[in-house]
């Protein structure tokens, strides 16, 4: 065997290490999300038909009562991105449990990969998978009520959706690292947080109703600041309805992003040390 | 630790808090007394025990899943608690009855993924899963979603997980566990031809079969309610028994007869019997053959008749009989 077949063939055979590993590792957490998740083609009516549900009733109330139309789009995109809401509480926060349950947390926890690559790769997995969901939400939406949309400034756009999802993602991996430790309490705070966050982000109305405390109170979920941006961003009256300057959002929500994704990785690696302590890792709690 | 060692354990304990019934005090539980252990590179070590003897809670500590409560570990020669990520990488570990992987996924897309948590390269990753799917006889099922395998199907898939990523110790806990005869057989044989093509590797094999670690383990730890009660070869523990006689009957159901007055029979070591569908089972351990004639009086007495009589060479299960006192089912 000549030196160069030895060396290819040394390469083809050596494990990754280092951020070759991390990076595997993120591409194959996120895999299942990504490519097994559309397997199951019950997602178009629990993840399409059924928020399209919610979006319908308040565009109704909106029309019934003749708010200006532009509140037609703000329900829409709202429902589009309660989407990603739903996704980051039980398919994030509560991960860890599920995997718990069925025997994998053990093994991830075992594997030399990195923690945090497997968390980033359900965060990536679930933001893509997500994505096609409120995409078509987006779209069927937009066709069934007519929405009009003036984008005043697409590469700001994609900046504060990009960081919106950032910062929600931050928030999600922090839960995940936070209910580690938890079994069944992981999925009952899911449960409980679910529907106020729909009230306090104005998912189906401008934030501002609020009023100035109330909507300071709610920016610390960044669906908030984001919502808010992206419709200022995407309508003719957003701004007059907006909360805070666009500007501000995106601050906002960057320092909220860098907040949650350190926490994430504090919480991970401590809650990870507690449950070996502790012996809450194994499936089977004693 | 010597480097020649795989694994070892000195004065492991591991004691679980547990919450008791409402308004009563957390209490505590001995998982693991006193555990020492040393296992050699190359060896297939087995531990042998019932249902909460401590087996699974000795092998999540050495990998890394579990704190011991006191005491130290070593596996590879790296501490588990203190070095847990240099002895990631080497090893890995199979579980009996474990739902791992998602439904969604094919077979082969989960153990890629796996294998990807390893660093293995995805052409490598893919030519192991093949061969080894192929071994186990699950080769057919490749491109199957795991939701659609059978129990016997799944437990051959998380076999082959273990074997993928070619740990150097490889801890196997409870593999074949509710499979039926030839699933068992395939992952017995493949865990045979694993270590016979890797001399150097160990497996740490923990099962309440007891054919199965005499068929395969080079030495048996029995542990019981926490404690090694015994550490050797299979043969040398059942040389223990070897100079006294064991007999198996199948007698007419016992209805007043306790084994306490069989035992007090002088030469009567030990009396085990157990309900049958047709009767009753008596085992007998005799210091010698010739005591055989009063037990079977002392049945006659009784009413007792003896449908079949069996002489028979000690099996590990009386090894664990005459070590702990009670058979290895009764917790």
């Amino acid at each position: 065997m000549s030196l160069w077949s030895w060396w290819v063939a040394h390469l083809m055979k050596s494990k990754a290490r280092g951020w070759k590993l991390f990076l595997k590792t993120v591409i194959a957490r996120a895999y299942p999300r990504v490519i097994a998740q559309q397997r199951e083609k019950s997602w178009i009516f629990f993840d399409v038909f059924l928020p399209m549900l919610a979006v319908s009733a308040y565009v109704f109330i909106y029309r019934a009562i003749g708010a200006p139309e532009d509140y037609v789009g703000f329900v829409v995109l709202g429902g589009a991105m309660t989407a990603f809401w739903l996704n980051v509480l039980w398919s994030m926060s509560t991960q860890f449990y599920w995997e718990k349950e069925t025997g994998n947390l053990s093994l991830f926890i075992m594997a030399p990969a990195p923690k945090m690559a497997i968390l980033l790769g359900m965060a990536l997995g679930g933001m893509v998978a997500t994505s096609l969901r409120a995409g078509t939400i987006i779209i069927v939406g937009s066709f069934l009520f007519r929405v009009r949309y003036s984008v005043f400034n697409p590469p700001l756009l994609a900046v504060v959706f990009i960081l919106t999802l950032v910062a929600l993602y931050g928030l999600g991996m922090m839960n995940a690292s936070l209910f580690l430790l938890w079994g069944r309490e992981a999925w009952h705070l899911a449960s409980l947080a679910q529907e106020p966050i729909y009230l306090l982000s104005g998912f189906y109305f401008p934030i501002k109703s609020l009023g100035f405390w109330v909507a300071v109170l709610a920016s610390l979920i960044p669906l908030t600041l984001g919502l808010d941006a992206m419709r200022q961003l995407l309508f003719p009256s957003g701004s007059a309805l907006g909360f805070l300057n666009v500007y501000l959002e995106v601050a906002g929500l960057a320092v909220l992003s860098v907040i949650f994704l350190a926490a994430a990785r504090f919480l991970l690696n401590y809650m990870e040390r507690k449950a070996i302590s502790e012996g809450r890792l194994l499936e089977i709690q004693r | 630790m010597p480097g020649d060692l795989a694994i070892k354990t000195e004065n492991l304990w591991r004691i679980y808090t547990v919450q008791g019934k409402r308004r009563e005090p957390r209490k505590e539980v001995i998982a693991l007394r006193d555990v020492n252990l040393e296992i050699p590179r190359g060896e297939l070590f087995g531990l042998l025990g019932p249902n909460g003897a401590g087996k699974t809670t000795l092998i999540k500590i050495l990998t890394t899943l579990l704190a011991p409560t006191s005491g130290r570990a070593w596996v590879a020669g790296f501490d588990v608690v203190h070095e847990s990520h240099k002895i990631r990488p080497l090893i890995n570990m199979v579980s009996g009855g474990e739902t791992s992987g998602y439904g969604l996924l094919t077979v082969r897309e989960n153990l890629w993924m796996f294998a990807q948590f390893y660093g293995i390269p995805s052409s490598e990753a893919n030519r192991r899963i093949e061969e080894l799917l192929r071994r186990v006889g699950l080769a057919e099922w490749m491109h199957a979603k795991v939701s659609q395998l059978s129990t016997g199907m799944r437990q051959k898939m998380n076999v082959v997980r273990g074997f993928l990523t070619e740990p150097e110790i490889l801890f196997l806990d409870e593999p074949t566990l509710g499979l039926d005869v030839n699933a068992a057989r395939q992952i017995r044989q493949l865990i045979k031809e694993w270590l016979a093509e890797h001399p150097n590797r160990t497996i740490l094999l923990t099962t309440h079969y007891m054919q199965e670690a005499d068929e395969l383990c080079d030495r048996v730890a029995i542990i019981d309610q926490g404690r090694i009660v015994a550490c050797d070869s299979p043969a040398a523990l059942k040389q223990r028994l070897q100079r006294e006689a064991i007999f198996e009957l199948d007698i007419t159901y016992p209805n007043d007869l306790a084994p306490r007055s069989l035992e007090a029979i002088s030469g009567v070591r030990r009396a085990l019997v157990s309900e049958t569908d047709t009767g009753a089972k008596l085992d007998l351990v005799l210091e010698e053959e010739s005591v055989l004639a009063e037990v079977i009086h002392v049945l006659s007495t009784h009413s007792i008749q003896v449908r079949r009589l069996t002489k028979r060479e000690p099996t590990l299960e009386d090894v664990f009989v005459e070590l702990v006192g009670r058979p290895f089912d009764e917790e």
